[in-house]
């Protein structure tokens, strides 16, 4: 199983790189890819699709409408009606083939930027910018949508992701076509923090039908890679006991395959698998921040090579799967849904101030209801017209 | 005498103290080549070199726990925790081993760490950039915690700071880092006013109002409001968390009589309540109504678009000094 002997693969990271930050390796040779940067199809000894044209269209579909999305968060942003948004650019295809991979019983626990994979789970866009807005906190029910909350924490959600898998377990859930598996979102700084290191101990030492779903997207915030690791980040799953594989992250196909293979090895009580996802976060990490004080803009030009979505029209287009109809109608549907998508945050209300004191505790607290109340009473002072 | 924001005098101060000593190390997320997420390390990385201003691996225990061994190692680690919220997954390190150290070697071992932390909310921030955590260390022992509140003392105290033996939890005052101040760069640290001492910041004789960070500003303002109405409020600037230095506020209230105690951090266990029990002790006769606080409420720092209501303003703090008039 390639899975496997991938993660026997000698640490190939070479040494003296890891000051030169403005180079970038190219991926491993063996990492999983399906459709090239050109749009051809490639085959892989251990992973395939067979999509028919119509799903090939629906994952079109998707990558288009998220990243549509995601634009229009961007400028809901700019124009000061977000007060910060986390784009996924660049990495449409790891959140979307990861995302229709998983299956109606799977829970997923993201990151604050997996607004892909909350698209391909059904969810409604708008769930969370109530929190990019400052609105909320979130403020949705994790297991009605079979996806957490985001956490912006970095790595805590993998213990999450994993404890969660142990319930399954524990529940007799595993070992069967609708056995329930688990996938953790998290990204290249987050491989450094402990938690994640003991959520793969955890994961490992329980056999849990987890899925560690890492996109390396080079950066966390302005540190490349190289200063998280000096071996390829899959492999580092060999030490934990389980298999790493490595997979073209801006490939949808390959995305969806690995996820999909991880996910049911998971479910059928194989235990945990991590992925690596590679690919490239093509702006900056959030709009707080600006990514030309610590990357070239070559690097970034040279992605824009590799971009996700352009490999598969191009697929689509040679192999007459979809026609300018297919792609014009989308273009539109995309700029309705944007719009409508902008309308609703326009329109979120504003939060209560008294509300803040609502759910601090499942059983409240006299302490707080006496803090609401005089808090009550001091706005009133202002309602008269001080 | 030069004028600087808040954030710029950090930055001047650091630079100050890695030229005086060749022992100071920098480290954090996103210091080195990015010059930190509000810029405080910003060209220090270039000057300094990639050993002495160091990008760290995203953990914060590792962070906090390679300081102790550099700090074994006879070096002076200034640690950058990026966000008030993201300090708690080095908590271990700073609780356990960082305020122990040298009194389990029976004096033998010194850590002079700095753990530099951007605190408070007010800019509109997502959950976790926003919290005011000072409590948890200044409840510590074996730690000192201080908060700067304007330029002039952001210059001298993260020197200072940094020149102790002791180890220091350092507040900055994230929302105030672009206000701007008069700093005298000429001034030796060891010349400049004491790293843990308190220090009368407005003069009154109706009122004392005891702040420290982010809200020296705002008692300060509220004195402004209260004047135009006949009020004169004394305002102090704790500084120092731990040590609290309340010599000043003791002398203070002794005239006034009356002490309204600030911060952003929750009510319950907050530092209000130490100052206002020490005062309680020391002034009892002097006082004409209670030590009131006017503080966050008990509850998880909220959204953004309610923070206003959250945090003390000029208004509550007028309220609260009407109140203890009212008693
Ligand atoms: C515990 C913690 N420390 C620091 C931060 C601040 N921070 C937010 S995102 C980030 C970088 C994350 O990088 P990575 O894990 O690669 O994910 P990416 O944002 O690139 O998707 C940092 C340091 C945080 N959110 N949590």
């Amino acid at each position: 199983m390639s899975k496997g002997d991938g993660a026997r693969q000698p640490a190939t990271a070479n040494r003296s790189s890891a000051r030169d930050e403005g180079r970038r390796k190219p991926p491993d040779t063996e990492f999983v890819q399906l459709l090239t940067p050109d749009g051809s199809r490639v085959e892989h000894p251990d992973y395939d699709v067979d999509f028919t044209d119509d799903e090939l269209r629906g994952l079109y579909r998707d990558l288009v409408i998220v990243r549509k999305l995601d634009a229009e968060a961007t400028a809901l942003q700019r124009q000061g009606e977000l007060g910060i948004w986390a784009s996924l650019l660049g990495q449409e295809a790891a959140q979307v083939g990861s995302g229709r991979a998983l299956r109606k019983q799977d829970m997923a626990f993201p990151t604050y930027r997996e607004h892909g994979v909350l698209y391909c789970r059904g969810i409604d866009p708008i769930m969370p910018l109530g929190l990019f807005r400052g609105v909320d906190q979130g403020g949705w029910d994790p297991n009605q949508h079979k996806f957490n909350m985001y956490t912006i924490v970095i790595g805590a959600q993998t213990l999450h992701a994993t404890g969660y898998a142990m319930g399954i377990a524990m529940d007799g859930k595993v070992g069967s076509d609708d056995g329930e598996a688990v996938i953790a979102y998290f990204g290249d700084g987050a491989t450094s923090q402990g938690d994640v290191n003991e959520a793969f101990v955890w994961a490992s030492v329980f056999n849990s039908p987890v899925v560690f779903f890492c996109q390396n997207n080079q950066y966390a915030i302005s540190e490349p890679l190289e200063r998280q690791t000096r071996v390829p980040l899959y492999q580092r799953a060999a030490g934990f006991g389980f298999p790493g594989v490595r997979v073209d992250g801006n490939d949808v196909l390959a995305c969806y395959a690995v996820t999909r293979k991880a996910l049911d090895d998971a479910r059928h009580g194989q235990g945990p698998t991590l992925i690596e996802a590679y690919t490239y976060r093509m702006g900056a990490h959030t709009t707080s921040d600006d990514p030309t004080r610590y990357r070239i803009a070559s690097e970034v030009e040279a992605w824009q090579a590799k971009d996700p979505i352009k490999r598969l029209r191009s697929y689509l287009e040679r192999t007459h799967a979809a026609d300018d109809t297919f792609f014009g109608a989308l273009e539109d549907e995309a700029a309705r849904e944007a719009g409508a998508l902008r309308e609703r945050v326009l329109s979120m209300p504003n939060p209560d101030p008294l509300e803040m004191f609502d759910h601090v505790y499942p059983t409240g607290s006299p302490e707080i209801d006496e803090q609401r109340e005089t808090f009550a009473r001091y706005l009133e002072t202002f309602a008269g017209g001080h | 005498m030069a004028t600087l924001t808040l954030g710029k005098a950090i930055n001047e101060g650091l630079r100050k103290a890695l030229e005086d000593d060749a022992k100071v190390l920098i480290m954090g997320e996103d210091v080195g080549k990015l010059g930190g997420v509000f810029r405080i390390t910003d060209g220090l990385q270039k000057d300094f070199g990639e050993e002495r201003v160091i990008d760290t691996p995203l953990a914060e225990s590792g962070i906090i726990g390679t300081a102790i061994g550099l700090a074994i190692r006879g070096y002076r680690p200034v640690c950058e925790i990026q966000f008030d919220g993201f300090v708690y997954p080095a908590y271990d390190q700073i609780v356990s081993q960082v305020a122990k150290m040298h009194y389990r070697s029976r004096g033998k071992l010194r850590l002079p760490i700095v753990i530099r932390i951007p605190f408070g909310g007010g800019i509109g921030a997502v959950e976790h950039h926003s919290e005011s955590p000072e409590a948890y260390f200044a409840h510590t022992a074996g730690l000192k915690v201080v908060a700067c509140s304007n330029p002039a003392d952001a210059y001298s105290m993260i020197q200072q700071a940094i020149a102790t033996d002791d180890p220091v939890v350092f507040f900055e005052p994230k929302r105030r880092y672009w206000e701007k101040g008069e700093v005298d760069t000429s001034v030796a640290h060891s010349e400049a006013y004491p790293l843990f001492a308190s220090r009368v910041v407005r003069r009154g004789n109706d009122v004392t109002v005891a702040a420290y960070g982010p809200m020296v500003k705002t008692a300060l303002d509220a004195a402004t409001a209260a004047a135009e109405e006949g009020r004169q409020l004394e305002v102090i600037d704790l500084r120092s968390l731990s040590p609290l230095d309340l010599g000043p506020v003791f002398e203070s209230v002794r005239r006034t009589g009356r002490l309204v105690v600030v911060h952003e951090a929750a009510r319950a266990g907050g530092l209000g309540g130490e100052v206002a029990a020490r005062v309680t002790e020391e002034c009892f006769y002097s006082l004409e109504a209670p030590v009131l606080r006017v503080t966050g409420f008990d509850i998880p720092y909220p959204a953004a678009r309610v923070e206003e209501e959250f945090l003390p303003d000029l208004d509550r703090v007028l309220d609260a000094v009407d109140r203890s008039f009212g008693w």
